[in-house]
């Protein structure tokens, strides 16, 4: 019994002092995953495929013609919004714009915000949008696309698919997604969460020194 | 030792005249207030944010105690049946429409007495019946 308890205070401390071990964290990599065998080289071996962001065909505020090629290289960040959003969106691009901020101009971060009324947020309406919100360059794309390919899309983020009320209201889903260069999604946070926001920002720091990111697909 | 309690005594008989002071005038406007701060949670921080500073130059700041005042009589009206139009707000233009909230008129004088006193405002108490008469003059 003595042995025991001793047993277990020590497996305790070394989990502690694992835990605070905090600088080799890794995130998880979420969605569905398969092994596959590949011959290699002659040799057989077994290798993981891991749910990806699907293909997407859209335009950014400056009218530019934006697809997941054009984030080849980057980690990034999504959310779906639209610009007459009177509930959650306001909230959740202030908390964007601290993301923004200390990423702004660094290269290799994105951050995509998918408008889910591409209907009534043309190009010059997410323009009008982006520069009162005070976004300049291309760190943060706005970005409209066909409707049904975007809420198809929003499948592969992991996120709950947006829909429409009674009375034409969208309903959807306020997180922020945090992918890497592998296209894989590596968080997933409440963009209405100061709090959650934070960890995003120190989760997309972890991710940058991930070696794999080095590598793009 | 009896000099001591006694002393501690008219101390507290002291503080509950104080306490007792607070005229019906005040509780009324903690009463405004604090209830104020709940309909404000749920129906106005989303966009004017938590220290009502608005976002950007898409929703404005509440902080401009000039125009609350000046505007007085008209922000129940914005509050209940929204805003459209361009307007100024410490120098900046903002023209994005707000749209309505249905709340009550007790509602809407709490969230005014709320909004009009933090921030930096200083309107005092707006009641139930300043609401009623404004919203009865809504354009």
């Amino acid at each position: 019994m003595n042995k025991l308890t001793i047993g277990l205070m020590a497996i305790i401390l070394w989990s502690a002092c694992k835990f605070n071990a905090g600088d080799k964290k890794t995130l998880p990599i979420y969605g569905n995953r398969h092994p596959i065998t590949k011959t290699v080289d002659g040799k057989t071996i077994t290798d993981t495929i891991y749910q990806t962001i699907s293909k997407f065909k859209t335009v950014n505020q400056y009218g530019d013609s934006i697809n997941n090629k054009s984030l080849d290289g980057d980690i990034y960040i999504a959310d779906f919004f639209f610009t007459t959003c009177p509930s959650i969106c306001p909230v959740m691009h202030r908390n964007m714009l601290n993301v923004y901020n200390v990423f702004k101009g660094k290269g290799d971060i994105k951050i995509i915000s998918y408008s889910i009324d591409p209907k009534h947020d043309s190009v010059p309406v997410l323009k009008k949008y982006a520069d009162k919100l005070g976004i300049s360059g291309n760190t943060w794309w706005f970005l409209q696309g066909k409707k049904d390919e975007i809420y198809k899309l929003s499948e592969s983020y992991l996120v709950q698919k947006p829909q429409e009320d009674a009375k034409q209201q969208f309903i959807h889903d306020g997180s922020f997604l945090l992918v890497d260069k592998q296209k894989r999604v590596r968080g997933a946070y409440d963009g209405t969460d100061t709090k959650q926001v934070d960890q995003l920002i120190a989760d997309i720091k972890t991710l940058q020194n991930e070696p794999d990111q080095s590598i793009a697909q | 030792m009896k000099l001591k309690a006694i002393g501690s005594i008219s101390v507290l008989i002291l503080i509950l005249f104080v306490l007792s002071c607070q005229s019906e005038e005040n509780l009324e406007f903690e009463r405004y207030y604090s209830n104020g701060a709940v309909v404000y949670q749920a129906h106005c921080q989303n966009c004017h944010g938590a220290n009502g500073e608005g976002l950007s130059a898409l929703i404005p700041p509440l902080t401009d105690s000039v125009f609350l005042k000046n505007n007085k009589n008209a922000l129940a009206c914005y509050v209940k049946f929204g805003l459209k139009g361009q307007i100024s707000i410490k120098g900046k233009t903002f023209d994005d429409a707000m749209p309505a909230n249905d709340l009550s008129p007790m509602e809407v004088a709490q969230v005014l007495t709320f909004a009009g006193n933090s921030f930096g405002n200083k309107l005092n108490t707006i009641d139930i019946q300043q609401v009623e008469a404004g919203l009865g003059k809504c354009k």
